[in-house]
């Protein structure tokens, strides 16, 4: 059932990033050149409506969070690194797929490149776990829990900031 | 930019997606992801070859074989197709149009550059511990410290990737 799950909600997902056209190389780099800001458009909308729902269902008790743990050096060196070859690949793993789906073949070298990477990953993570992985290690933290506050009162700061950043996006006309 | 079919408007798509994440984790448990995915596929590569190949700690933390996001990944892949038919966007494209006008119309060097970033972007990522799927939509959705300093370094590199790519200033 859950891998039923999955290709459903991997169906409607793909279907909603293509119909915005997140998908596109054009797009993405459109972001990253900072001329076309509608991968930022897409994303802060799904993550405005994901933060309220996620938290109102987990104080009803019906969800639990599933928080990613912080390591500095690792989240900091990886982003980075992620950055760069998204700026050279131009699509992030979710939007390759999406982006062989719509027709864009060069998304296929991207797609070998990261498998190659993600050998590559699995190969050299000894070593990684003995350095960058201890440099900064803090756990599963939140912005929340680190300021001591209630989640709604971050939650309605967060989600005037996005909504700032999207008014003056489209003030810019990006 | 020449658009033949209707896009939707980002914020309508976007909301939408924030409320299938949401229950997907209220039916399913399961929260947005995509690169660990590659690691499986590589893993199960890799096993296909030698089994001995996969005796590794990364590969050994995660159960090869296919899992809910694998098939989310499938299923992204389908939706995107569905989608494009639907509007008749659906194109065979071998280089895209903003990299043509910079670089030209070959296919090797497009083809080079995505691979070579392919396999930046996923060893970042797997060091990071999520991409803009796991650390910018569900870990920012969650609030979590790994998601902003994370989603930082993306944008970050990202921008200095496309400013070497592209040059800055020229608007």
């Amino acid at each position: 059932m859950t891998l039923i799950y999955g290709i459903a909600t991997g169906l409607v997902f793909g279907f909603l990033l293509q119909k915005a056209r997140v998908l596109r190389y054009d797009k993405q780099l459109g972001a990253l050149r900072l001329k076309d800001m509608t991968i930022v458009k897409f994303m802060l909308s799904h993550i405005i409506v994901a933060m309220i729902g996620v938290y109102l269902l987990q104080d009803l008790g019906l969800v639990k969070l599933s928080l990613k743990g912080t390591a500095l050096g690792a989240n900091v060196l990886g982003g980075l690194c992620f950055g760069v070859g998204w700026g050279l690949i131009g699509y992030c793993p979710g939007t390759s797929a999406g982006a062989l789906g719509e027709g864009r073949i060069d998304a296929l070298a991207g797609i070998l490149g990261m498998l190659a990477g993600a050998s590559i990953f699995a190969h050299t993570y000894p070593w990684l776990k003995s350095t960058v992985y201890t440099w900064g290690d803090l756990g599963k933290i939140s912005l929340p829990g680190l300021l001591g506050l209630n989640h709604w009162i971050v939650i309605a700061v967060l989600a005037v900031i996005y909504i700032l950043t999207l008014r003056f996006i489209e003030r810019k006309g990006l | 930019m020449q658009d033949n079919g209707k896009p939707w408007s980002p914020y309508l798509a976007g909301t939408l997606s924030g409320l299938l994440a949401v229950a997907s984790v209220l039916i399913a448990g399961k929260y947005f992801g995509a690169s660990t995915t590659f690691v499986r596929a590589a893993g199960l590569v890799e096993q296909g070859v030698s089994t001995e190949l996969v005796q590794t700690p990364y590969y050994l933390k995660y159960a090869l074989e296919m899992d809910w996001q694998f098939l989310f990944l499938v299923g992204i892949v389908i939706g995107a197709f569905l989608a494009s038919l639907s509007d008749k966007s659906f194109k065979v494209q071998k280089v895209p149009a903003m990299w043509a006008e910079r670089f030209g119309p070959a296919w090797a060097p497009r083809a080079a550059a995505a691979f070579i970033g392919g396999v930046a972007a996923i060893y970042g990522a797997r060091l990071a511990g999520g991409c803009p799927s796991g650390h910018g939509l569900s870990g920012l959705s969650q609030m979590s410290i790994s998601g902003f300093l994370s989603v930082a370094g993306f944008f970050l590199g990202g921008i200095l990737s496309a400013r070497m790519l592209y040059g800055g200033g020229k608007k």
